[in-house]
């Protein structure tokens, strides 16, 4: 799960990481009374998106007097932010963090994963702050500096202060920064982050060290200990399809492409999608139905992929093991039947009661199209795109 | 022979008496030697009990004591999940199998820790996997045992219904299975694919290995590089995700592009640079596996 920028630096804050004075709005009448309550000549307006790149889009704006804040403010809220993640319908802004500006003198970069290598959490360092830390990684690798924490012990005073000085903090500040990296990192690990991302990290011209930019991630499934996490979720960020999906517990990404696809297992939907890839298709999205799938959770996974304007096929492909395809095939035509199955539909089933799922299938009397495997079934809805 | 189960594992179930447990046990115990394999369940309150003649202790160490079980395969809810894992580390079994999906990360970086600073010598498949199965021999997990056929090929997998695919490509094409390993698609987990390779080198009945790996991570890249220096039987792959967009987690926690790193076609590079045959066509891993013997 994400949340947005001011909702990271609330976190980290609790946990005693130095950030910018700041206030979250929601209309321009809030950001000027942010501005004036926090006082100060310079402001920033930032957009609150859940993608990253928001700087170079034209969602952060400096302000030198309350005016500028209205305007940046007027302008930003409601724009359609488009980023290199945003995909290039952008994404609207409905949230703004007005800022105290800061002084800076130098930025840096802090990161926190966990590395499925060693199986800790990795704490990341640069003195490259600002920029986009994967080129960075690509162009100056040795600019990275990286420290595996032992879980029990968490970040140490001599790791964080040899980090510290990796990545170029000058000795007054080291003890600062100390403070900073660790609660950072107890943030993440008493959060369940996945990723925690300060970009840029700055230090001030008084030798002062403050997270400019917070982003965090969580683990989705440590939710249920946290919340007061899941109590920042943004809806509004989310696409409408998945959130209507996770409602039935089906596992759905959209795509941009048109042919829908409807299967069982996380790995196996991959591999559909690549297949009708390689047949010279696109799809249209990514569902897992899961191992447990019944006939309701299959009409409702047609009914998200039928709102999609661009969908001109669908393809399931199931692998009856412990979920029979008798069982699927009754849902696949119950669905079609009740959502008036405007598109043409091609599946192929494989395993256990496949004879009887097929039997089913080509008694109902609707236009399924069938295969036999993988590669005929992709090949067999590409073609039906093309009508 | 095979690797990591044979009929002459003894195996506790932890989380028996949930519905997945009860289901699973019941299809387990049906499969080959079921009967006498499963030998024993837990749970803490119902020691004493059975469940349809599987016998109930409070703890695994218990039900290790009075049966002699050295297997562990797990079904318990999340939460519980890292706790019943390091249950049966603590109660010293050969091998514990998490079939369990939606463990929190954060616990798996624990319990793995543990394991490795104790200096354990349990070996963890999984979480979120569907278990090991040894043909005609013994099934431990939730895979339906009628796709598999005994023969000579091994096959290690992240994904499950991937991995019934591949596995009724053999089958259908003559080619049995010495041992499918499902090593699950959580990003913290217990044996990689480099391991599971390891020991199908080792293993005089098995010929050739079918390796399958998704976006995520780079364990299909370690274990490529090991196999260009290692490996004396032939291995072939498939990667799912090559259409996976970046940034997006596809159904398994562990199936990420993050940061530009773990996409598919970087991995089949590596692995065909490696010396490994691989397709982009799924519905032909079989064929590759027979292809290259």
């Amino acid at each position: 799960m994400k949340v947005h920028e001011y909702q990271a630096k609330e976190i980290l804050r609790s946990f005693g990481v130095t950030t910018p004075r700041g206030i979250a709005c929601f209309s321009v009448d809030e950001a000027v009374k942010a501005a004036e309550s926090l006082g100060g000549s310079v402001w920033v307006v930032k957009a609150q998106i859940h993608a990253g790149g928001r700087g170079k889009g034209g969602g952060v704006k400096v302000a030198r007097s309350p005016a500028e804040v209205k305007d940046w403010a007027g302008r930003i809220l409601g724009m359609q932010l488009v980023t290199h993640q945003t995909g290039p319908e952008g994404q609207k802004v409905r949230r703004l963090l007005v800022e105290e500006g800061a002084d800076i003198r130098k930025e840096l970069y802090l990161g926190l994963v966990v590395d499925r290598v060693t199986q800790q959490v990795c704490v990341m360092a640069s003195s490259e702050g600002g920029m986009d830390i994967e080129e960075v990684a690509a162009n100056t690798p040795d600019r990275i500096h990286k420290v595996y924490v032992d879980p029990d012990a968490g970040l140490s005073d001599t790791e964080a202060d040899d980090l510290s000085r990796k990545i170029g903090i000058p000795d007054a500040s080291v003890s600062q920064a100390r403070t900073i990296l660790q609660a950072l990192y107890r943030a993440f690990w008493e959060t369940d982050a996945s990723l925690a991302e300060i970009n840029p990290l700055v230090l001030t011209g008084d030798g002062r060290v403050i997270a400019l930019d917070a982003k965090m991630n969580f683990d989705s499934n440590a939710l249920y200990r946290h919340p007061d996490i899941v109590a920042m979720r943004d809806l509004d960020e989310e696409d409408p399809a998945e959130i209507e999906a996770s409602k039935f517990d089906l596992s759905y990404i959209s795509l941009d492409g048109n042919i829908g696809c409807l299967v069982n297992g996380a790995g196996l939907a991959m591999a559909t999608m690549d297949t009708i890839k390689l047949y010279g298709g696109s799809p249209a999205n990514f569902l897992d139905v899961g191992g447990g799938a019944t006939a309701e959770k299959v009409t409702e996974a047609f009914k998200i992929m039928l709102r999609n304007p661009n969908l001109k096929a669908i393809l399931v492909n199931i692998f009856g093991g412990i979920m029979k395809c008798d069982t699927i095939a009754e849902g696949v035509v119950a669905a079609a039947r009740d959502v008036r199955l405007s598109v043409p539909l091609v599946v192929r089933m494989k395993g256990t009661n496949e004879d009887i799922g097929k039997r089913i299938l080509a008694d109902s009397g609707l236009p399924i199209i069938t295969a036999n495997n993988m590669a005929e079934a992709a090949e067999r809805v590409v073609a039906a795109t093309r009508g | 022979m095979s690797i990591l189960i044979n009929e002459s594992t003894r195996v506790v179930t932890q989380g028996i008496t949930g519905k997945t447990g009860q289901f699973h046990t019941r299809m387990c115990r049906e499969y080959a030697n079921g009967r006498e394999c499963f030998v024993a369940g837990v749970h803490p309150a119902k020691a004493g009990q059975d469940f349809e003649g599987i016998p109930i202790f409070a703890s695994v160490a218990d039900a290790r004591a009075k049966t002699g079980a050295n297997t562990s395969v797990i079904y318990v809810p999340p939460a519980g999940a890292a706790a019943a894992i390091w249950e049966a580390v603590e109660a010293d079994l050969d091998l514990v199998i998490c079939i369990t999906e939606g463990i929190p990360v954060r616990d798996m970086i624990e319990v793995r820790d543990r394991m490795r600073k104790q200096n354990r010598r349990t070996i963890l498949v999984g979480p979120n996997c569907p278990g090991v199965i040894t043909p005609d021999e013994i099934k431990i997990g939730i895979m339906p045992g009628h796709i598999h056929r005994k023969g000579r090929i091994g096959v290690v997998s992240r994904s499950g219904t991937l991995t019934y695919e591949a596995v009724a490509q053999l089958t259908e094409l003559g080619l049995g299975q010495s041992t499918a390993v499902g090593i699950g698609g959580d990003p913290v987990n217990g044996l990689k694919h480099i391991d599971v390779l390891r020991l199908f080198n080792d293993d005089p009945d098995t010929d050739a290995v079918v390796m399958i790996g998704e976006i995520g991570g780079s364990d299909e890249e370690t274990a490529a590089l090991w196999a260009r220096d290692n490996m004396k039987k032939p291995v072939v792959g498939f990667i799912a995700g090559v259409t996976a967009p970046p940034g997006k987690r596809m159904g398994h926690a562990g199936a990420i592009i993050s940061g530009g790193k773990g996409t598919a076609d970087e991995k089949l590079e590596v692995m065909e640079a490696c010396g490994m045959r691989v397709t982009r066509n799924p519905a032909e891993m079989g064929k590759l596996l027979k292809a290259a013997l």
